[in-house]
């Protein structure tokens, strides 16, 4: 019978339905494949364990690499110094938790916590940002259009912030104070129906929230407000952006710093997850950052945020089965989506 | 006659290394509708190009409303009043009509009953308010296009080639705009190779070939005087009639 | 004779032409004039990247790929020849398996990755490489019972490559630092200094190395030159300028792209392998690591993108750089002697920050890079000679007249 209409049956229904899928929402049928994969191949405790981690991952790798997927779809620039603005929020956020501040991260009480969390990633986001503006106007803009010549500055750049930061804190790794009310781990007794009991990271739980409040925020502003029309015009084409009369030049300074401050933020949070810094960790993370962006598309926020949660969500699901293939898997998935849409997830610009 | 609006003295530009334009003598008078017309490669995209500033101009200069803008950026010279519908019409197609528009008016939200007037003019403005520019039609981009540009008012409007590739029907709808636009004494510079539709809107005329502007004169004079319509045709406009 | 060596292509430029000349001496008899294990490594690391560069030159500067897994294939070479050696024992042998395998490899990755350059534009590329080498090196890294990890693997090459094997007895060598040294400071000392400068040559299996390495460096180097000046280079130049128009003009650019990436991992490779019996010891850091990356897109940048003389002089510049800007440092922080945070900006482990503005700079202010900014340097001047010359002959004549 299906045989003979193919089009009716209910199979060739489901078929055209999936295809459709794929081809509407690549990045919700990849992350439910990942979800679904992984959940056969673990227990569910595990599972549900590692998910929520992989996607507190997820979130902070997203805010260090939205900025560097906006920077790129709206003036094509290809920063590959993002990632000591990473490294510099890191060490900004360090130094204010261990610093004057030290006694409220050391405190058990949250509320006092607080008051050494948040101006020490506010500092992290304001250094990174103020950095980024010089190094927009210094490096940046002189090479605007010109992709050979930006790879060539910004790795020149990127060397030079990186031993800037090694001047002023020191080459060695050192340790972050993780605040007091975030250590350990919420632990959930054997009630839950299937998972049973488990054990959460508090940080974890924090980076998570952190990171879905940014991106929702970050979606209201693209969203919604008249500069996030300004932003996507200007991905789109930026000259007609000029021809409405928009300062472009300023509208990107204004996005690169955005962007840096978010990278500092990342960096900032990166550094209390993972509790020691170095002055190369955002050199580490870069590979992340790329693959994301890769995998988003080029200048797209909501790819962008799914491109993060894939690699949060592998390098945990691999990273449990097999420690030593993280990374290759997290490259595996580039190369793979590449191949199956050359152009990433959710692009939004004909790169 | 008051004093134009526009006014370019002896402007030369180069795309690469070619030269485009060369010294161009070009007068857009207030108020009226002038048509540019040429055949193709003449150097008529690039002198609207070079009036808002994105070729460079290497010699001569651009007078606006009394002012020299000729080395002024994109950005200020279109806040300096002066909207640019390029060729391709450079919708943005991933935001909704309404975005499209409200990006166009820079002075704070957009007035309701110019809106309404837009909407009159052009009706599938409205009925694909809330859609993505994208999925609209040709004649609707341009529609669309127009309509980004009059959002405000401005002093004066560049238009290239809206009629391009439209169908017949559209083309008499734009035309009825052009009109509308005409009789608010919106002061025009249309590029248009159609000259069925420079004659019905166009009150001055200039004709460009090989980066210079060879005629200019009254619309009246040029449909009425054959020999010097030969003249020109005979330079291209054949093509389209 | 010199024209069909250098396939036509000559320096075009006097100053150019002299420096080369005199890192040809300079490699040639290396050994007999630099005395010091330091001296000799760091000759032996110029004819490396004397191929590493030139190679990585062919793609980033006469076709403009981006890629950032140059040190992949670097590593391939020098793993696969310790491996090899650590399979088969210290054979010739065992060196030939080691390369023919990382040669395969090579040209298997090399050949995936412009396959995977068709799907995608020239800036994914960069960034798909990027995360390819990453992949790589943490391959390489965490198979430590094959790869040694992080310690690396020691090469035991053999004996006729090694300190052991003395081929000759005391050769002689001049010291031409010492004795310019004394020339400049001790005048007066001139004989003493003349004949302090002669001092001992240890010429062993290593110096044979050493040389093989310097042969190696010089064959390749005249094979790409004569490559990049055959109608197969010209065709890449052609592409360089306009993918379209080349395309447009019936050749099939994407087969000549991956061709070029293919040729230049291959050889990258075989440097890698020379690496390895030369160094006698291989390790992530020495091979993989993306600051080593950087290092190379430094030297084809520095020396002159699309020249293949620069991959000559940005490699003896940063190596030379490499080695002795910190000595420079150190003296000029002692010499100085602030504390602070100026201080420890000359502090010698941060020569880094000055070769990354240096470095920023010349992309900046000498695009063209230092072989580049001396041919044209050269041409004004041709230029203005003949426009001279020519004004001279008509005010000549306007005088006659």
């Amino acid at each position: 019978m299906s045989q003979a209409n193919p089009s009716v049956g209910p199979w060739a229904l489901w078929r055209d339905r999936l295809l459709k899928l794929q081809s509407d929402k690549p990045h919700l049928v990849l992350l439910g494949l990942m979800l679904f994969l992984a959940f056969l191949a673990m227990d569910p405790a595990t599972w549900f364990v590692l998910t929520i981690s992989g996607m507190a991952m997820g979130t902070m790798l997203f805010l260090m690499a939205s900025g560097m997927t906006l920077t790129f779809g709206l003036m094509s620039v290809l920063n590959l110094a993002h990632g000591a603005f990473i490294s510099l929020g890191a060490f900004v956020g360090a130094v204010m938790l261990t610093g004057a501040l030290g006694v409220y991260t050391v405190s058990p009480s949250l509320g006092w916590n607080l008051l050494a969390i948040l101006p020490a990633l506010f500092a992290a986001m304001a250094v990174a940002g103020v950095v980024g503006w010089l190094f927009e106007v210094i490096v940046i803009k002189p090479v605007y259009g010109d992709h050979l010549k930006q790879i060539l500055v910004t790795v020149g750049g990127s060397i030079v912030l990186i031993q800037l930061i090694e001047v002023t804190w020191g080459a060695n790794e050192i340790p972050v104070p993780r605040p007091g009310a975030l250590r350990g781990a919420f632990v959930i007794e054997d009630w839950v129906p299937l998972i049973g009991g488990l054990v959460m990271e508090k940080f974890r739980m924090v980076a998570l929230l952190l990171g879905l409040t940014v991106y929702g925020l970050m979606l209201w502003v693209i969203d919604r407000t008249r500069l996030g029309i300004l932003v996507r015009a200007g991905v789109e084409n930026r000259e007609m952006v000029e021809i409405q009369g928009y300062r472009i030049g300023l509208l990107f300074l204004g996005v690169f710093i955005a962007g840096s401050a978010l990278a500092g933020l990342g960096g900032a949070m990166w550094g209390m997850y993972r509790e020691i810094i170095t002055a190369h960790m955002g050199e580490e993370l870069m590979i992340s950052v790329i693959v994301i962006i890769i995998l988003g598309g080029l200048g797209s926020i909501r790819g962008c945020f799914y491109g993060a949660l894939l690699v949060g969500l592998i390098n945990l699901y691999i990273g449990y089965i097999e420690p030593r293939l993280a990374a290759v898997a997290t490259v595996g998935l580039m190369v793979g989506v590449l191949m199956w849409r050359p152009q990433g997830l959710i692009p939004v610009i004909k790169v | 006659m008051s004093e134009p609006i526009l006014t370019l003295t002896g402007v030369h530009a180069d795309i690469d290394q070619y030269h485009i334009l060369h010294g161009i003598e070009l007068q857009v008078p207030r108020g009226e509708l002038t048509v540019l017309l040429g055949r193709n490669g003449a150097g008529k995209s690039t002198t609207l190009r070079t009036i808002m500033g994105l070729t460079k101009v290497p010699r001569g200069s651009v007078t606006f409303n009394g002012k020299e803008i000729t080395s002024w950026s994109t950005s200020r010279i279109a806040r300096a009043g002066i909207a640019f519908v390029p060729e391709n019409m450079g919708i943005f197609g991933q935001l909704t009509v309404r975005e499209n528009l409200v990006l166009a008016g820079t002075h704070g939200p957009l007035d309701q009953s110019r809106l309404d007037w837009l909407f009159d003019l052009f009706p599938p403005l409205k009925k694909f308010w809330d859609r993505p520019a994208g999925n609209l039609s040709g004649g609707q981009k341009q529609m669309l296009a127009i309509a980004r540009a009059m959002v405000e008012p401005r002093d004066l409007l560049l238009v290239d080639e809206p009629t391009k590739g439209l169908a017949p029907a559209i083309i008499d709808d734009l035309a009825t705009a052009f009109e509308e636009l005409k009789a608010r004494e919106v002061s025009i510079l249309l590029v248009e190779q159609n000259f069925s539709f420079s004659r019905r809107l166009g009150q001055t005329v200039a004709v460009m070939n090989d980066g210079q502007v060879v005629h200019s004169g009254t619309m009246a004079e040029l449909a009425q005087d054959s020999t010097l319509q030969q003249d020109l045709l005979g330079l291209g406009l054949g093509a389209h009639q | 004779m010199l024209q069909s060596i250098l396939s036509g292509d000559l320096p075009r430029s006097r100053v150019l032409s002299v420096a080369l000349i005199a890192i040809l001496i300079a490699l040639a008899l290396g050994p007999f004039l630099f005395p010091g294990t330091r001296a000799f490594a760091t000759l032996g690391m110029i004819c490396v990247f004397i191929i590493v560069v030139a190679a990585y030159d062919l793609m980033l500067g006469y076709t403009h790929i981006v890629s950032f897994a140059h040190t992949m294939f670097f590593g391939i070479g020098a793993y696969g020849v310790a491996l090899g050696i650590g399979h088969f024992g210290s054979g010739f042998g065992a060196i030939f398996i080691g390369i023919l395998g990382a040669l395969l490899l090579s040209a298997a990755l090399a050949l995936l990755l412009g396959l995977l350059s068709l799907r995608v534009k020239a800036i994914f590329f960069a960034l798909v490489t990027l995360a390819v080498a990453f992949a790589f090196l943490s391959v390489v890294t965490q198979m430590y019972h094959i790869t040694g990890g992080e310690d690396g693997l020691r090469v035991r090459v053999p004996r006729e490559l090694g300190p052991a094997f003395r081929p000759l007895d005391s050769v002689t060598g001049f010291d031409l630092f010492g004795f310019l040294g004394v020339l400049f400071t001790q005048p007066w000392n001139l004989v003493d200094g003349f004949r302090d400068a002669f001092f001992t040559v240890r010429f062993t299996g290593r110096t044979l190395m050493y040389y093989a390495l310097f042969l190696f460096a010089g064959v390749i180097f005249l094979f790409l030159l004569r490559l990049v000046n055959s109608p197969f280079g010209r065709v890449l130049q052609a592409i360089r300028e306009n993918e379209f128009r080349a395309q447009a003009l019936g050749y099939r650019t994407v087969l000549y792209r991956t061709a070029v990436v293919i040729l230049s991992a291959l050889l990258t490779t075989f440097a890698g392998a020379l690496f390895a019996l030369f160094n006698r010891y291989v390790n992530p850091e020495n091979t993989l690591n993306f600051e080593l990356m950087i290092f190379i897109l430094l030297m084809c940048v520095l020396g002159g993108m699309g020249t293949l003389y620069g991959a000559i002089i940005g490699a003896v510049v940063f190596v030379v750089a490499q080695n002795y800007l910190q000595d420079v440092l150190g003296a000029l922080s002692e010499a100085v002697n602030v504390g602070g945070f100026v201080g420890s900006l000359i502090e010698p482990s941060h020569w880094l920050l000055w070769f990354g503005l240096l470095f920023v700079a010349s992309v900046y202010f000498f695009p063209s890079g230092i072989v580049g900014q001396l041919r044209i340097w050269a041409r004004r001047r041709e230029v203005q000679q003949a426009v001279a010359e020519r004004q001279a002959e008509s005010s000549a004549r306007e005088r006659l007249t």
